[in-house]
């Protein structure tokens, strides 16, 4: 279980997240939508720890780890998958997953290298090249699988099907179910909506730095109001 | 022919001992970017450590000793002096490190006062190792030369091949990436660091038996390291090993070349056009100046220098 409890974070003077708050459970995804700026990544690099919270709660399974080091909290299970992707491009693919590799704390799903390379085989094809030659798409699922490879228990995924082909995205969306399927909880930032829809239990809307709208994406659709007032632009 | 061989001899055991001060800035300059103005002071600390507890424990003992306790020093001065201040940018750090120099020379003149102290190459390795015509090679220069390769090697392998060296690299290139996954980025920086001051003064262990173990011994290695750092590549072993060969060859030949600027503008049909000032200046007298003007050329050329992949 993870629960965020009124989170609050700034860039120097200016204040992101205005007491963001949630809850989600192992092997439920929900989805955090918003408009640009709404403080989606913000939520990310604070519950992280890549941007000390000035203030709130990060707890997973009960235990607190706002204000601690990145380091921490990948440690006690928490995975982050940016939304820049981040890979090591002077390393080879294999040596970007085994970077991400970590025992499983008890509990926790177990990934190891070969299932992922049999969820996405281009990988394995690729594993001797340099990170940094390889498309977006395969980027993208290499900065998941490198995550994975930690065995953690929840996971925070930003923008994963942004720039990508809707091929690429339809692979991404069952890679992410698939975590879902092993008592992942996971948490994603996504703007298209479509394939949010398609994976999401919860959907979560975000505007002014809090959490405006929590419910089922059948209640979410039900409730054009919301989308007119926080998602589309005017 | 005999002297064209020893000059090339000596000058790739020089390009030898600047590759392995040069090793420990590839480190924490050229892969951390950390600009330790002192990193040549971390040399002489070796020499002097040497010399200090190798008449307790022998030259071998004493290579080891001064190795880890210079990695030491370099892993305080990390901890508490330059972690204060890296989040200011590197005037800061330029500014820190260039006081650092002057305090350690000034307590090494204060301990063991501003001449060269009696460090020597043991009994047992000063044997000529070959004759080249009338030149007599030393074994001890040999040392020197298979210390720096071993350094290069080790070093090598220990980044490419391990996992520690695997987070190193990573964490060189996107540090909040690997600290998202779980590693401690700070731990592995101040690892870096001491490993990069101890080979330093490894160096300066084994360099200070031949070469005066002296305060000056740090001004007279500081800026030509950086010189190797720049010219090599930020962050690439392999091309401050190129750098440090081709300065060391390269000073060697100047050196040995007796012939003055008017030699050569006759020779080239252009001795009315010699300056006065230039005809009787002998090439020897720039040797010091190549190793500058070679990096002020490669910063024009390719500003990344031989093998790096960013400037």
């Amino acid at each position: 279980m993870l629960s965020v409890r009124d989170l609050h974070a700034a860039y120097g003077n200016i204040h992101v997240l205005r007491g963001v708050a949630f809850e989600i459970a192992g092997g439920e995804i929900a989805t955090i939508l918003g408009r640009n700026g709404s403080g989606r990544s913000t939520t990310c690099k604070a519950v992280m720890g890549l941007l000390p919270p000035l203030r709130g709660q990060v707890l997973l399974g009960g235990v607190d780890l706002a204000g601690r080091e990145s380091h921490d909290i990948a440690r006690a299970g928490l995975g982050y998958v940016p939304e820049e992707r981040l890979i090591f491009t002077t390393l080879t693919v294999e040596e970007n997953l085994i970077m991400g590799q970590k025992p499983a704390k008890s509990g926790a799903a177990r990934w190891s290298m070969d299932e992922l390379y049999d969820l996405f085989p281009r990988l394995r094809e690729r594993r001797n090249i340099r990170a940094g030659f390889l498309s977006g798409g395969e980027q993208q699922m290499l900065t998941m699988f490198r995550t994975l490879l930690g065995n953690p228990s929840a996971i925070l995924i930003d923008e994963p099907t942004e720039g990508l082909a809707p091929k690429i995205v339809d692979v991404v969306g069952e890679a992410i179910l698939e975590m879902k399927r092993r008592g992942l909880a996971v948490v994603l930032m996504e703007q298209k909506l479509s394939m949010a829809m398609k994976v999401t239990d919860t959907v979560l809307v975000m505007g002014h730095g809090q959490i405006v709208f929590a419910g089922s994406p059948q209640a979410f659709e039900a409730d054009p109001g919301i989308r007119r007032q926080w998602l589309e632009v005017a | 022919m005999d002297a064209f061989l020893v000059a090339l001899l000596n000058g790739l055991v020089y390009g030898l001992l600047v590759f392995m001060v040069s090793a420990g800035l590839t480190l924490v300059f050229g892969m951390m970017g950390v600009l330790n103005f002192a990193h040549a002071s971390f040399y002489m600390l070796g020499a002097y450590a040497a010399f200090l507890s190798g008449r307790y424990i022998g030259f071998w003992g004493g290579l080891i000793v001064a190795t880890l306790a210079v990695g030491l020093v370099g892993l305080f001065s990390e901890r508490l002096l330059l972690r204060k201040v890296r989040s200011f940018g590197h005037t800061q750090e330029l500014l820190l490190t260039y006081g650092l120099f002057f305090v350690l020379e000034e307590l090494v003149k204060l301990l063991f006062g501003p001449t060269p102290v009696a460090y020597r190459v043991p009994d047992e390795l000063r044997f000529t190792a070959f004759t080249i015509g009338n030149s007599q090679f030393p074994f001890f220069r040999l040392l020197m030369g298979a210390t720096a390769l071993l350094m290069f090697f080790g070093t090598y392998a220990a980044l490419r091949f391990t996992r520690i060296g695997l987070i190193v690299r990573a964490a060189v290139e996107r540090p909040q990436m690997v600290s998202a996954l779980g590693h401690n980025v700070p731990i592995v920086f101040s690892g870096l660091f001491a490993v990069g001051s101890a080979l330093a003064g490894l160096a300066g262990a084994v360099a200070g038996m031949y070469y005066p173990t002296s305060p000056a011994m740090a001004h007279e290695l500081g800026s030509i390291v950086f010189v190797v750092v720049v010219i090599g590549g930020l962050g690439s072993l392999n091309g401050a090993l190129a750098a440090s060969l081709l300065i060391g060859v390269m000073t060697s030949f100047a050196v040995g070349v007796e012939s003055t600027f008017g030699d050569l503008f006759r020779a080239l049909g252009l001795g009315g056009l010699a300056l006065p000032g230039l005809e009787a200046v002998q090439f020897s007298s720039i040797a010091g100046v190549l190793p500058y003007a070679l990096m002020l050329l490669v910063l024009l050329w390719r500003p990344a220098g031989f093998a790096g992949n960013r400037a």
